[in-house]
C-alpha cells in the first residue's frame, strides 16, 4: 500500500512540477497586470486607467 | 500546462473584462463624470485648471482596456491560486476563490479606504496603496488559514490575519469634496458591486474556459 501511494506521487511528480511552474508564471504576468493598471505611477497609466481604479476601488487621487 | 493556463486566463479576462466595461459604462463611471462637474467648479473657485486626459470614445476605450487588463490578471491570479492549492479548476469553484478574492481586495480594503469619488479629500496616495495591498495579502491569507487549514491554530492565525491590518488603516483625510453625499455614497456601492462581478466573472468564466480547453486536449 505504501510502496503504491509512493509509486503514484512518483509518477504524479512532473506534472505537479509543471503545474507549479504555469502557476508561478500565472501569478507573476497576472499582479503585473493589474499592477500597471491599478497601481503604477506613470501619468499615461493613471490618465488610461483612472476611470477603472476608481471604479475598482484602487487607491487613485 | 503554462501555454493552457495563459490561453484560459486570456479569454476569461477578454469577456469578463468587456462584461464588467459595459457594466461600469453604466453604474461607476455616470456617477465619476457627475462628480468631476463638482471637482472642476471646486477647482476653477482655487485657480486650478486640471480636467481629465482623455474624454468621450477615447475616455470609454482606454477605461475599457484598463478594466480588460485587471480583469485577465484577476482571471490568471485565480488560475495560480487553485493550482497552487492543488484544486480542481471549475466554474463553481472558480467563482467561489473569486467571492473569496473580493472579500480580501473588496472589502477588507473598503473597510479602510472606501471608494473615492474623483475630488475626495486624500491622504498620501503610495501609503493608501502600500496598505491596501497589505491588507488584501494579509486578509487572502487569513481567509485561505480558516477556510482551507482548519486547525485551531490556523483559526487563530486566519483571524489575526484579517482583524490586524484594520487597526493600521490610513488616517482618513479632512473632507473637503463638494460632490453630494448622496452620490459618493452610490459611488461606494456601485464600485463594490462591480468589483464583486469582476471577481466572480473572471473566475466563473476561468473554469469554463478551462474546462472546454482540457477536454479539447483529451480529445486530440
Amino acid at each position: 500500500m505504501n510502496a503504491k501511494s509512493f509509486a503514484n506521487s512518483a509518477a504524479l511528480a512532473p506534472s505537479k512540477v509543471e503545474a507549479l511552474k504555469a502557476a508561478a508564471v500565472a501569478l507573476v504576468l497576472g499582479f503585473g497586470l493589474v499592477w500597471l493598471a491599478g497601481f503604477a505611477y506613470p501619468e499615461s497609466a493613471h490618465d488610461a486607467a483612472h476611470d477603472t481604479r476608481h471604479a475598482l476601488s484602487f487607491p487613485c487621487h | 500546462m503554462i501555454a493552457r493556463v495563459l490561453t484560459t486566463g486570456v479569454i476569461a479576462g477578454l469577456v469578463a473584462g468587456l462584461a464588467v466595461a459595459a457594466l461600469q459604462h453604466f453604474t461607476t463611471t455616470p456617477l465619476i463624470l457627475a462628480a468631476e462637474v463638482y471637482e472642476t467648479a471646486q477647482h476653477a473657485h482655487e485657480g486650478v485648471d486640471a480636467g481629465p486626459a482623455f474624454s468621450g470614445l477615447s475616455r470609454t476605450a482606454a477605461t475599457s482596456v484598463a478594466t480588460i487588463a485587471v480583469s485577465i490578471g484577476y482571471a490568471l491570479i485565480l488560475l495560480a491560486a487553485m493550482l497552487l492549492s492543488g484544486d480542481r479548476i471549475a466554474p463553481r469553484r472558480a467563482a467561489l476563490w473569486g467571492a473569496g478574492a473580493f472579500a480580501a481586495t473588496g472589502l477588507a480594503t473598503s473597510l479602510g479606504l472606501a471608494p473615492q469619488l474623483p475630488g475626495m479629500a486624500e491622504t498620501d496616495l503610495a501609503a493608501r496603496q502600500i496598505w491596501w495591498l497589505a491588507t488584501a495579502a494579509s486578509t487572502g491569507v487569513g481567509l485561505f488559514a480558516l477556510l482551507r487549514l482548519g486547525s485551531t491554530a490556523a483559526n487563530i492565525a486566519g483571524v489575526a490575519l484579517i482583524v490586524a491590518p484594520q487597526f493600521f488603516a490610513p488616517h482618513p483625510a479632512t473632507p473637503e469634496s463638494m460632490a453630494p453625499a448622496e452620490l459618493a455614497a452610490r459611488f461606494a456601492a456601485s464600485s463594490l458591486a462591480v468589483q464583486a462581478i469582476s471577481w466572480a466573472l473572471a473566475g466563473a468564466l476561468a473554469g469554463l474556459v478551462w474546462r472546454l480547453l482540457s477536454h479539447e486536449k483529451e480529445a486530440s
